[in-house]
This record gives structure tokens, sequence and C-alpha cells, in this order.
């Protein structure tokens, strides 16, 4: 394959990749904004929605298609009860100091990650994709006589993979959405300006908190679900996740819904050049360097604003 | 002061006395757990008696580690320069990560510090030709020899292990009772008022980190030299988590607590490995549990309870 060609290519990767991070590091932003506490098991809840994917797939009859669809529906839901479950239980219990909140989801994140070792086994297993067409992918070329159209062997995509891209820019509108257009929304922003006159004003804080942090594990859940046919799910898979989505959600802004989907179109996008150019490792060695520094040099992020 | 030096040297003496009394698997055990436990004495330091939550100590044990490992692994230098090399690794690295990561604190303090770690895990894996990677490598027991004693001997192992947790030890109880220590305590409780008095804190958070850093990689290198191997999984995550449950168990901000935490959690990670593949999860459970009931530890619960004057 020519350079062009395999640029595309590289960069077909990574916007999937940008894609599910955008997805995922927009829950971790949305607690992180609203509630002000870093979530270190965000990784682990992305882990469980590819695992949840991976049981109904595994147990409800229907087809491929049918599997995906239950278990867009589910995971979220059983991922996004249990993570609420949590904060009622754990994270209410420390008032969301955040240090301690911090010590407290690392110590949640063994809790998920072995008893899914215990219960779901080491083996990484495959989920069917509900379709998976192969589209070649046009590539132009000017000649002699003008631009002109073919087929370079190895450029093309799957239809999955434009489905994870497409479904994944929807979810993220509907966040957007529901937080500026619906009264929920407006209940989270006012907790996120004001805690104390939010109570004041009659809102209930507490079930804002656990509603917050179900759809933040949420969100990771459905970034799992639309991965796990393209990847294996593994008991192991949230590290690096939560790795890359910390990555994008310090480079776009801690707490900046905008901030975090530039960064992972910008994260996913050169992590996929690079990594198919260079060596990932080396890859990712800059990009966490580069994080260190942002957050030592520019502590707002990129996109953040200044904090008061 | 008195009482408690009579404490911690009893402690010393026990842990002497016990070489000549325990079975086999126990003495093992044991110096494994007195050389982690330099680990935690180090980490306290920065955590228990500063206040600065890193989440990236493991840098600093590999820094050591790999500092001593990769000298005997590639010359003929022999174990105490590697040891002494370790050292230096460890307080460079602090220095550098240092001077970047002070400049933030809390929450970022502890993502800068743990990027940083990761950057150096992931460096680590890179030079992989040199360091193999996650498999790492044995260091040859040639090079493990010090004045003519064989440091992969069982016995010699516990009194290394021995000497140098009782020099971090009562390194530690002199500190904290040092002026030094007293205004890391109170850069801890409040930095803001610290400044105020006139000490310059960023330059005492920083040595504050450099002696943690130092006595984690004297850990690191220890461990190396003592029991033959440098691998990639030191320097992971998982490694910062260690150290921090440890002082937690054990009582952050006592003299003490590092060993008993470490003590408690090695047996007990120990005894359930027998029973699941999962022994992890004995870690959150218990990091759970401690932040929710005993946010003080095994040594602060005894401070708090019997023991005002407790260090």
């Amino acid at each position: 394959m020519d350079f062009g060609p395999h640029l595309m290519l590289a960069m077909l990767e990574g916007a999937v990749l940008a894609a599910v991070l955008a997805l995922m590091a927009s829950g971790l932003s949305l607690v992180f904004g609203v509630m002000r506490v870093v979530n270190v098991a965000h990784g682990e809840f992305y882990m469980l929605g590819a695992v949840v994917a991976w049981g109904v797939a595994d147990s409800v009859g229907g087809g491929p298609a049918g599997a995906f669809l239950a278990a867009l529906v589910l995971a979220p839901l059983v991922v996004g009860g249990l993570a609420a479950a949590a904060d009622m239980t754990i994270l209410k219990r420390i008032d969301y100091d955040p240090e301690r909140t911090i010590v407290a989801t690392i110590g949640l994140l063994y809790v998920i990650q072995q008893v899914t070792l215990m219960t779901y086994g080491p083996e990484a297993r495959p989920v069917e994709p509900p379709f998976n067409s192969r589209i070649a992918l046009p590539w132009v070329e000017w000649g002699e006589g003008g631009p002109s159209f073919y087929f370079p062997w190895g450029l093309s995509t799957t239809s999955y993979k434009l489905f994870v891209i497409a479904a994944a820019a929807g979810l993220i509108l509907a966040i957007r959405l529901i937080l500026m257009r619906t009264k929920a929304g407006l209940v989270m922003r006012a907790t996120q300006l004001d805690k104390e006159m939010a109570t004041a004003f009659g809102i209930p804080v507490e079930r804002v908190y656990a509603a917050v942090f179900g759809i933040g594990a949420g969100l990771a859940a459905l970034a799992g679900v639309l991965i796990v046919p393209i990847q294996q799910a593994h008991y192991l898979m949230g590290g690096e996740a939560l790795l890359l989505s910390f990555i994008v959600v310090i480079i776009g802004g801690l707490g900046s819904l905008t901030g975090t989907i530039v960064a992972a179109v910008l994260i996913g996008m050169s992590d996929g050049i690079i990594s198919v150019f260079f060596s990932p490792t080396l890859a990712k060695i800059l990009a966490t360097l580069l994080v260190a520094l942002v957050l030592v040099f520019r502590p707002q992020g990129l996109f953040g604003e200044r904090a008061r | 002061m008195s009482r408690s030096l009579a404490l911690h040297l009893g402690l010393v003496a026990l842990l002497l006395a016990l070489n000549f009394v325990l079975p086999p698997y126990a003495h093992g055990n044991l110096a494994r757990v007195m050389t982690l436990a330099i680990y935690a004495i180090g980490y306290n330091i920065a955590f228990g008696y500063t206040g600065l939550l890193s989440l990236g100590h493991a840098m600093f044990f590999a820094a050591g580690m790999y500092g001593a490992g990769l000298l005997l692994r590639f010359t003929e230098a022999g174990a105490l320069p590697g040891f002494a090399l370790g050292l230096i690794c460890g307080a460079g690295l602090a220095l550098a990560v240092g001077l970047l990561a002070l400049r933030t604190a809390g929450v970022s303090f502890m993502i800068v510090t743990l990027m940083f770690s990761q950057a150096i895990y992931l460096t680590i894996l890179y030079f992989g030709a040199y360091t193999r990677g996650d498999e790492g490598f044995v260091i040859d027991s040639a090079a493990r020899v010090v004045a003519g004693f064989d440091l992969g001997d069982s016995g010699v192992r516990y009194l290394v292990a021995w000497a140098l947790f009782s020099a971090a030890l009562m390194f530690s109880l002199w500190l904290v009772n040092r002026p030094t220590g007293r205004v890391f305590v109170a850069i801890r409780e409040n930095e803001p008022r610290a400044r105020l008095l006139g000490y310059d804190t960023f330059r005492l958070k920083l040595q504050a980190l450099v002696i943690s850093a130092t006595i984690s990689a004297a850990s690191g290198a220890a461990y190396g030299l003592l029991f033959g191997y440098a691998g990639a999984s030191f320097a992971g995550v998982q490694y910062s988590i260690f150290p921090l449950l440890w002082v937690l168990l054990g009582g952050a901000g006592t003299v003490i607590g590092p060993f008993l935490g470490t003590l408690f959690m090695f047996y007990l990670i120990d005894l359930s490995s027998g029973i699941t593949d999962a022994y992890m999860l004995i870690a959150g459970v218990t990091l759970i549990g401690l932040t929710l009931f005993a946010p003080q530890g095994i040594a602060g619960e005894i401070r708090r309870r019997f023991w005002r004057a407790l260090p």
C-alpha cells in the first residue's frame, strides 16, 4: 500500500478508538464535573459493560443483532445501577472527600476486577458483531489524465466500525441535549455550580450524585458494549481504557465536556496514527508525559476554565 | 520519647531474635516483609508525614531495583556499588519529578505522579532489549556477594534485610522528631499557615519527596539484590498502590505503622492466595473498609485510644 491509503486506514482505526474514548471519557468528565471526584474504577465499569455484553450474547437467543440490542439496553442499566449502589454505600459515607474517594475507588477497582476474574474467568472472549460487511474504500489518484478513483488492496473498513462512530456521536449528542435542555440536566448543572445553594432550593443533592455516578458508569458500559465486537472482553481491559480516558479528560480540561470530546478525537486519532507508523509503547510514553506536563503547566487543561 | 524509643528498639530486637527461632518458611517471609516495609517507611514520609499522596512511588522503587540490577547485569561492579547506584537513581528521579509534580497539589499531584510512573513503566518495557520487559531478569547470584557473604543465602538475607529495615525505621523515628520532621507535619496539616510562618514549603516538600524516594529506592535495590530478580511488574501501578495500602492499614503518620501494615497485608494475601487466584480482591476490600471504618489504620487507632504520644 502507498503512504496515502495507509494513512487513511490509520485514521479510520483512530476514529473508532476516538469515538469509544469520547463516550467513556464523557462519563468520567461528567462525574468529575458534577461531583468533583475522580473515579478510578471507571475503567472497570467499561470492562463490566463488555462482559455483560458477552453474557447477554451467550444467554439470549435471537441472533447476534437481537443479542447486541439487548446488551446495549441491559449493560448500562446493570452497570449504572451497580455504580449508583456503590456511590450510596461507599462514597456518600466518606462525604465525597476527593482523596479518600480515590483510595476507595481504587479498592472498588480491585473488587470489581477480581470478582470478574473469579466468575467470568481469565479468558478473552469474543462477541459476534450484529452486522459486519466489509466496505472497500476508494482512493483518488492524480495521474496524467486528471483524478481517477481506484480501490487499493487492503484499504477497507467494516460497516460495524462505521456504526460505532455514528452511535458514539449520537449518544454524546444525546447527553449534551439532556444536560442543556431537560429538567434533569438543569438539576445536574445546578448541583455542579453550587451544591449548597442547590440544597437550599430543594434539590436532593445526594440522589443527584448517585444518579450522576450511575450515568457516568453507564456511559463507560456503553463504550464497553460498542467495543466488544472489535476487541474481546477480558477482565483486565479496564486498565488501559482508564489511563486513556484520564489522558483525554485532563487534556480536555477536567469537567469540560466539549474539551473532552475534542481531546478524545485528538488522542484517538494520534494514537491510531502513531501506533501504525511507530511503536505503540512509544506513543503511550509520549502521551503520558504530555498529560503530566499539561497538568503541571496548564492545570485547567486545554479547554477548561481556571478554578475559582 | 524514651518510651517510644524503647518500643522501636524493642521491635528491632524482637525481629533479630526471631531470626533464630522461626521455621524456614516464616523466616523467608519475614525477610521479604522487612524489605518491603522499608518501601512503606519511605512512602510514609511523603504521604503520612508530609501529606503528599503520590500514586507513583513504584517509579522510585523500580529506579532502585533497576539501578542496582542493570549495573550488576552489564558490569562487574559488584553489589555495593549497585546498591549505591540504585539510591542515586531514586534520589535523582525524585528530584526531577518533584520539581515538576510539586507545582501541583491534591488530586492533580496524584495524577501527575501516576502518569510519570506510568511513563517510567512503559520506558522499561520499551527498552526490553536491556530490561527484558515484563519477563524481567535474574540477577546472577555470583554478583550478589558482599565481602564474601552470599546475599542469596537465607541467613545472610534475613540479617541484611533486618539491618536495612532497622536503619530505615530508626532514621524515620529520628527524622520525625527533628524540627524538619515537625515542619513536614505542619505542611500536611496546613500548608498556607506553614508558608505564613516563613517556611519555604516547596523546598521542604521537595526534600521530603527526595528522602521518601531514596528510602523507597533502597527497598527496591535491596529487593533486587536479596531476591535476585528485577521485573517490570515492580514498576506497575499495583506497586504504587501497595505502599499506600500498607501505610493506610498500619497507620499513616506513625513510625511503626508501615511495618505493621506490610506484615498484616502480606499474610492476608499469602493466606488468601491459598484459597483463590483473585487475591487482589482482599486488597480492594481492605482499601474500601479502611476508608470507611478506620482511616487512621492500626497504629493510628492505638494512638487515638491508648497512647497519644506515639510518634
